[in-house]
C-alpha cells in the first residue's frame, strides 16, 4: 500500500531503547535493578526446559492425531516466566494462548496443561475449547478465548476491582505484537491511564501474527512508544534475556502494587515455530532469519550463564533435560488415559442452573441419534 | 467442465471478478501474501497486485471499517474476517454503518461491499472457530446473507454478491471447504441470489437446510427412504436474507411436512423464521407441527462437537416424526 521500503526502514527498530544484561552468549552486561539469585536461575532454568520439552510434545501429539492442535510457545519462554516470577499469589494473571507455561508457578500439575490439550474428562475447562485454552480459578489464571486481545481489557477491570476492595495484589496480562492492534489493546491502556490502574501488559513482541510481521502490524517506532500515548510508562527489554524480563517485571509489578499505576512492557522476541500446528512458517519467513533468532535462543543463554557461574556441568544439564522429558512423557501420558468427557456435560454451564428447555433440547438429541456422531472427527 | 473443490470455486470467483472489474479489492489478515489461512485467496496478490489484494493489521473493526469507506467512495471491496467467531469487534461496522447507509441517507450513499467469512463446525475448532451465527446478520436490516452448500453455488453466488448493489454477508461451510467437489464452469457465470434450489425432488416430506447442513438432510433424506420409504424434498435455501419463501411454501403445499435443519443454536435460529412463516403461509397444508434440528442452546463444544451437529440419523427422526404425526 505505502512505500513499503520507506515503512520498513522507519518501523520497530530492533535495537532502539532495548534494555538487556544477559546477551545471547550468555555473557552478563550490566546490573539489573532486581537481580536474580543464583537458586532462581536454577529453578527457573528448569520451567523454562520443561515449558521447551512440553511444547515439543504438544507438537508431536499433534502430528500423531493424538490431539487436534497446539500452540507452541518456543522461544518465547523467557518473558513469561521472567516476567511472572516477581508475581505474588494474590495476583490475577490474564494471559493469551501462548502464555499457558507459566500455570507452572502457581503449583498446577503439568498433567493440567494436557489435560486442556486432549480436551478430557479432567479438563477443567471440561473440553469445551480447542486447545490451549485453559482456565484454573484456584491459580488466579484466567480462562482464555481465541479472539485476540479480549482479556487485556478485562485486566484492567479486575485490577481497578483489586483497587477498589483494598485488595494489595495486582492484574497483568499478556498479548502478543498482533495482540496490540486490536481494539481492546486501545480501550485497556487508555481505561488504565484514566483509572491509575494496578495492572501491568507484557506484550511479547514475536514479531509475527500468523504471517504478518509486526512492521505490517504497526507503523509506531516500537510498542513501547505506544505507553506514552496512553499516559504511561513503556519499557522495552530483550524478551529472550530472562534477567531483563525479571527486572522489567519486577518494575512494573512494584509500580502497581505501590500505587503508581500501570506499565507497558514490551519484550522482543521471536517466535520459533509456526503460529501453531495448522501453520508452516517456511512459507513466509527465510531460513537465514529463523538461523538469526535460533542462536538467540532464550534457553541456550541461561544454560550458557549456568555452565559459567559452574552451577551446571553438561552431566547435571542433560540428566535434568532428560528428567524433565520423563515428567513431560508421563503427564502426557496420564491425560491421554482420561477419556473425553461424558455427553450428558454438553448442558452443563451455559447458566448456574440448567434450564428446562435446555435439558429437554439434550434429552431429544440423545434419543434421536446425537450420539451417533461421537467423538473426533 | 473443470471440478472444483469449494475453496477453489471461491478463489476463482474473486479472480474472475477482479480481473472484469479493477473496482473489487479483497483485504483481511493473512489474505495477500499467504494466500489466506485456508489458501482461499492463493495467488490473488500475485495476479493483481498488493494494491487489490492485501494483508491487514489484526483488527475486524478496521477490515470492515475500510470495507464501508471503500463502498462508500465507490469501490467493490471484499472484506475477508478469518474466522466468522472473530466478527465480533467489526460488528458495529457491519450493522450500524453498511447495513443502513443506504436507508439512513435516504440513498446519498450506498454500501457495495462482501464480507466473506468461513463458519460453522466440524474441524475441531471449539468455541471460536466453529460458530453459526448467521442470524445476527438475517435480524439486521440492510444486510444480504448468503450461504453456499456446494462448488458451483459458491462461485456463482459470490460473483453476484460481489455485483449486488448492497452489503452482503458471504458465509463459507468452511466443514466442507476440500471435502465438497464438483464441476464448475469456467469464467464468469452467475447464480442469483434470494432464489432456494431444490436439491432432492420428493413428495412426502419438505426438508430445508443450507450450508454445510446440506449433507446431513441429504444424507438423512437418503436414510428416511431407506428406513420407511419416505420420499422426502430437499431444499437447499442458498441465500437467507433475501428468502426464497415461495419456494419452500410450493413444497410444504405438496408435501405437508416440514423439517428444517441448521447447525446454528434452536433458539430463535433461521428455523424459527421459516417456522413462522410457513405457520403464517400454509397452516391448513401441515399434517404435522414443524421441526427443527438444531444445534443445542450451548457454545460450540471442541470435544464433544460430533453429538452437537446435527446428523442424518437425527434428521431421519425428525422426518419420522413428521411423518409418524
Amino acid at each position: 500500500m505505502a512505500s513499503p521500503a520507506k515503512k520498513v526502514a522507519q518501523a520497530l527498530e530492533p535495537e532502539r531503547d532495548l534494555v538487556q544484561f544477559l546477551d545471547h552468549e550468555g555473557n552478563l552486561v550490566g546490573t539489573p535493578d532486581y537481580p536474580l539469585t543464583d537458586e532462581d536461575l536454577q529453578k527457573l532454568y528448569a520451567h523454562l526446559v520443561r515449558a521447551r520439552l512440553t511444547d515439543e510434545k504438544g507438537i508431536n501429539l499433534q502430528r500423531q492425531g493424538r490431539i487436534g492442535f497446539h500452540v507452541p510457545a518456543t522461544g518465547e519462554e523467557a518473558v513469561q516466566f521472567g516476567t511472572a516470577w516477581g508475581l505474588q499469589d494474590e495476583d490475577w494473571i490474564f494471559p493469551a494462548y501462548r502464555t499457558g507455561h507459566i500455570i507452572a508457578l502457581r503449583d498446577i500439575p503439568l498433567k493440567g496443561f494436557f489435560d486442556n490439550l486432549f480436551g478430557n474428562a479432567a479438563d477443567r475447562a471440561m473440553g469445551r475449547q480447542m486447545p490451549v485454552h485453559w482456565a484454573f480459578r484456584d491459580a488466579k489464571f484466567v480462562s482464555i478465548s481465541s479472539p485476540i486481545g479480549t482479556h487485556i481489557v478485562q485486566a484492567v477491570g479486575s485490577a481497578i476491582a483489586q483497587r477498589n476492595t483494598g485488595d494489595k495484589g495486582i492484574s497483568i496480562t499478556y498479548f502478543g505484537d498482533g495482540g496490540t492492534s486490536s481494539n481492546d489493546f486501545h480501550s485497556g491502556l487508555n481505561f488504565a491511564g484514566v483509572y491509575d490502574a494496578p495492572c501491568v501488559f507484557v506484550c511479547t513482541n514475536n514479531q509475527y501474527a500468523i504471517t504478518c510481521r509486526v512492521d505490517q502490524q504497526t507503523a509506531s517506532e516500537t510498542i513501547a512508544i505506544k505507553a506514552k500515548a496512553y499516559g504511561m510508562p513503556g519499557l522495552r527489554v530483550d524478551g529472550n534475556d530472562l534477567l531483563a524480563c525479571y527486572d522489567a517485571g519486577m518494575k512494573a509489578i512494584e509500580r502497581a502494587r505501590s500505587g503508581e499505576g500501570p506499565t507497558l512492557i514490551e519484550a522482543l522476541s521471536y517466535r520459533m515455530g509456526g503460529h501453531s500446528t495448522s501453520d508452516d512458517p517456511r512459507r513466509y519467513r527465510t531460513e537465514e532469519e529463523m538461523e538469526y533468532w535460533r542462536a538467540r535462543d532464550p534457553i541456550i543463554r541461561v544454560q550458557k550463564l549456568l555452565h559459567n557461574k559452574e552451577l551446571i556441568d553438561k552431566k547435571t544439564d542433560d540428566d535434568l533435560w532428560a528428567e524433565i522429558k520423563s515428567e513431560v512423557d508421563a503427564a502426557a501420558k496420564a491425560a491421554e488415559a482420561e477419556g473425553p468427557p461424558d455427553v450428558s456435560t454438553l448442558i452443563e454451564k451455559v447458566f448456574e442452573e440448567i434450564p428446562e428447555d435446555l435439558r429437554a433440547q439434550y434429552e431429544e438429541l440423545i434419543a434421536t441419534g446425537g450420539l451417533e456422531g461421537g467423538g473426533h472427527h | 467442465m473443470p471440478t472444483m473443490n469449494l475453496l477453489q470455486a471461491v478463489n476463482d470467483a474473486i479472480k474472475v471478478s477482479m480481473r472484469q472489474d479493477e473496482r473489487v479489492c479483497i483485504f483481511g489478515e493473512d489474505v495477500g501474501k499467504a494466500g489466506g489461512v485456508f489458501r482461499t485467496t492463493e495467488g490473488i496478490q500475485e495476479e493483481f497486485g498488493e494494491q487489490r489484494c492485501f494483508d491487514t493489521p489484526l483488527n475486524e473493526s478496521g477490515i470492515i471499517g475500510i470495507a464501508v469507506g471503500m463502498a462508500v467512495y465507490g469501490m467493490r471491496p471484499i472484506a475477508e474476517i478469518q474466522f466468522l467467531d472473530f466478527l465480533y469487534p467489526g460488528f458495529d461496522q457491519l450493522v450500524s454503518e453498511a447495513a443502513k447507509m443506504r436507508y439512513r441517507s435516504g440513498g446519498e450513499f450506498t454500501c457495495p461491499m462482501v464480507l466473506r467469512t468461513p463458519y460453522g463446525g466440524g474441524i475441531r475448532g471449539g468455541h471460536y472457530h466453529s460458530q453459526s451465527t448467521e442470524v445476527y446478520f438475517t435480524h439486521t436490516a440492510g444486510l444480504k446473507v448468503v450461504i453456499p452448500s456446494n462448488p458451483h453455488d459458491a462461485k456463482g453466488l459470490l460473483l453476484a454478491s460481489i455485483e449486488d448493489p448492497d452489503p452482503v454477508v458471504f458465509m463459507e461451510p468452511k466443514r466442507i471447504y476440500r471435502a465438497s467437489k464438483g464441476e464448475v464452469p469456467e469464467g464468469y457465470y452467475t447464480v442469483p441470489l434470494g432464489k432456494a434450489a431444490v436439491a432432492r425432488e420428493g413428495t412426502d416430506c419438505t426438508i430445508v437446510a443450507y450450508g454445510s447442513m446440506m449433507e446431513m438432510a441429504l444424507k438423512g433424506a437418503e436414510r428416511a427412504a431407506e428406513e420407511s420409504g419416505v420420499n422426502a424434498e430437499v431444499i437447499d435455501l442458498r441465500t437467507l436474507v433475501p428468502l426464497d419463501i415461495d419456494t419452500i411454501i410450493q413444497s410444504v403445499e405438496k408435501t405437508g411436512r416440514l423439517v428444517v435443519v441448521h447447525e446454528a443454536q434452536k433458539t430463535c435460529g433461521f428455523g424459527a423464521e421459516i417456522s413462522a412463516l410457513v405457520a403464517e403461509r400454509a397452516v391448513l397444508s401441515l399434517e404435522a407441527p414443524i421441526v427443527r434440528v438444531a444445534g443445542l442452546d450451548t457454545p460450540f463444544p471442541y470435544t464433544l462437537e460430533y453429538n452437537y451437529l446435527p446428523n442424518p440419523a437425527r434428521v431421519a427422526w425428525a422426518v419420522d416424526k413428521v411423518m409418524t404425526y
